[in-house]
């Protein structure tokens, strides 16, 4: 039996932006969450970028996602800070998968599969990151 | 062009040390280099390739080949994590092959022992990095990404805990005839499952050590590693994949060794059931079942059960691995194991691994090496050594 690992708010790094992060970020502190679709091939991707990684269009757009997805994978990580956390993969129902934080819920109870929507959380200088908790 | 035949590896040494606090890096790169000189009977003046990766200070080659007084005609800095020194024998190979060089010299070093970094701390990579205003808030860390493929493993093909165990008994049970080893004492499937857990679903005995120390290599010319008083090792083929999160689109369960491997089988011209010993990269124990299926050794998803009841135990199982002791019980100096695991598939190859592991008549060995991190984006190399006549 292990007990429950409830989840607690983290200090989390800020986001060092690089040109052109501007849009996503800005977009989560309105608790929005955009991903980058091209607008030539059609795909979406993830981390966004400029130029479409798929077939290197420079006509890519943001587009906001519906926020509800899957974890692909993830683990909680007990011994490596001040309190354990929950990093994963969540596969967005548009199809690209992100790295994000499993957050407001028992982090034991935390399975592969399982649906899950996004939420956003504070990190340092003020700036929000989408994570996700079960749906 | 194929670089099977075409060079050798002529000198391999590992430093001793596995805490250095007294050493500066620069100084155990050129130990090392010292080493593999005499191992190989040459001179620092033969030497007129030279190469090394991320882990060399300052300017990296340049400053090396400063501070050791280095005349060379080539340079190579690839820069692939842990797996880069099994690039550099490749391209080493091929620069011969080309006529660029006739010696290459190959030093890793580092101190993370001393200066206090390991798996468990976040990387610090610098500035511009595309991935980190999408990454670094969520705490990524070396231990948590492999430990994300493991429980994406296990959830895929019902992969266990104590079958990942194995792998750390396997390496336990050679690293007791290795003096130099940092863990030297066997271990049980119930120590490692029963140490404590990490990352879920990754314990303390999943992990390799943090050690300081290094490795050189010398790689040359057939007729020239003939002519030394050293048994000659053949390098007959090797492979290189990156692999990454491929735009938001991947698996985790799959490794770059499943490109690299196959690269390296095509040239060298041997199949997986042709190797006697295997070299495989263990920063993790998830890292070593998921190259084993990758190259080949067995399929996708039953990696578990390949290495279960010691089969990777040298004088017991089919496929004896990291004799050594490996990175999850001898050392991984720099947190970068790649070139350790060379050194001992030379061991192995030239006989000279402790009587205890060395395997009977060991002829095909191959190395393997993923660098940077398999939860996001790697380096695979891989390479294919034969014991030369």
């Amino acid at each position: 039996m292990t007990m429950a690992t409830p989840y607690q708010d983290r200090d989390m790094a800020a986001p060092a932006l690089n040109p052109g992060d501007e849009p996503y970020f800005e977009a989560a502190k309105e608790r929005r969450l955009l991903v980058k679709r091209c607008k030539d091939c059609g795909e979406y991707h993830f981390y966004p970028r400029p130029i479409c990684p798929h077939c290197f269009s420079d006509q890519t757009e943001w587009v906001e996602a519906q926020g509800t997805g899957t974890i692909y994978t993830f683990s909680v990580t007990r011994r490596a800070g001040p309190i354990p956390y929950a990093i994963a993969h969540v596969t967005l129902d548009e199809g690209v998968s992100m790295m994000s934080n499993i957050v407001d819920c028992d982090l034991d109870e935390i399975r592969v599969g399982q649906p899950v929507k996004v939420v956003f959380k504070h990190t340092r200088e003020n700036w929000m990151v989408p994570c996700f908790t079960p749906a | 062009m194929s670089i099977k035949g075409k060079a050798c590896i002529a000198g391999a040494f590992e430093h001793p040390l596995r805490k250095a606090p007294e050493h500066s890096v620069a100084q155990l790169h050129a130990e090392c280099a010292r080493g593999a000189l005499a191992d190989a009977g040459l001179s620092k003046s033969d030497v007129d390739g030279y190469f090394c990766a991320g882990d060399a200070p300052g300017l990296g080659a340049l400053s090396m080949i400063e501070y050791m007084g280095l005349k060379v005609r080539h340079v190579d800095s690839t820069e692939t994590g842990g797996s880069s020194y099994l690039i550099h024998v490749a391209h080493a190979a091929q620069a011969i092959a080309a006529g660029k060089c006739n010696v290459a010299l190959i030093t890793l070093a580092g101190r993370p022992r001393s200066e206090g970094s390991s798996g468990t701390q976040p990387r610090n990579w610098g500035a511009n990095l595309p991935d980190v205003p999408y990454e670094m808030p969520y705490g990524p860390l070396t231990v948590n990404q492999y430990a994300m493929a493991a429980m994406r493993h296990m959830h895929e093909f019902g992969t266990t805990s104590e079958q990942l165990a194995w792998i750390k008994v396997a390496a336990s049970r050679h690293a007791q005839y290795n003096p130099n080893a940092m863990l030297p004492k066997p271990v049980t499937v119930e120590e490692v499952v029963e140490s404590p857990m990490i990352s879920d679903p990754l314990h303390r005995l999943d992990c390799c050590v943090v050690s300081d120390g290094g490795g050189a290599l010398i790689v040359t010319r057939p007729e020239i590693a003939r002519s030394l008083n050293r048994p000659v090792v053949n390098i007959l083929g090797a492979g290189e994949s990156p692999k990454d999160l491929s735009g938001g689109r991947f698996d985790l369960t799959t490794t770059g060794a499943a490109w690299s491997g196959p690269a390296a089988f095509e040239e060298a011209g041997v199949r997986p059931a042709d190797i006697d010993y295997v070299s495989i990269y263990d920063s993790f124990t998830i890292t070593v079942l998921l190259q084993l299926e990758d190259l080949g050794f067995c399929r996708k998803g039953e990696g578990g059960r390949f290495v279960a009841d010691g089969n990777l135990i040298s004088g017991e199982g089919t496929l004896p691995f990291n004799t050594d002791g490996g990175g999850l019980c001898n050392n991984h100096p720099a947190n970068r194991g790649g070139m350790t695991k060379i050194i001992e598939a030379v061991r192995q190859l030239r006989g000279e691994a402790h009587p205890e592991v060395q395997v009977p008549g060991c002829r095909l060995a191959l190395a393997q090496g993923t660098g940077g991190s398999i939860g996001t984006r790697h380096g695979s190399a891989t390479l294919i050594l034969e014991r030369g006549e």
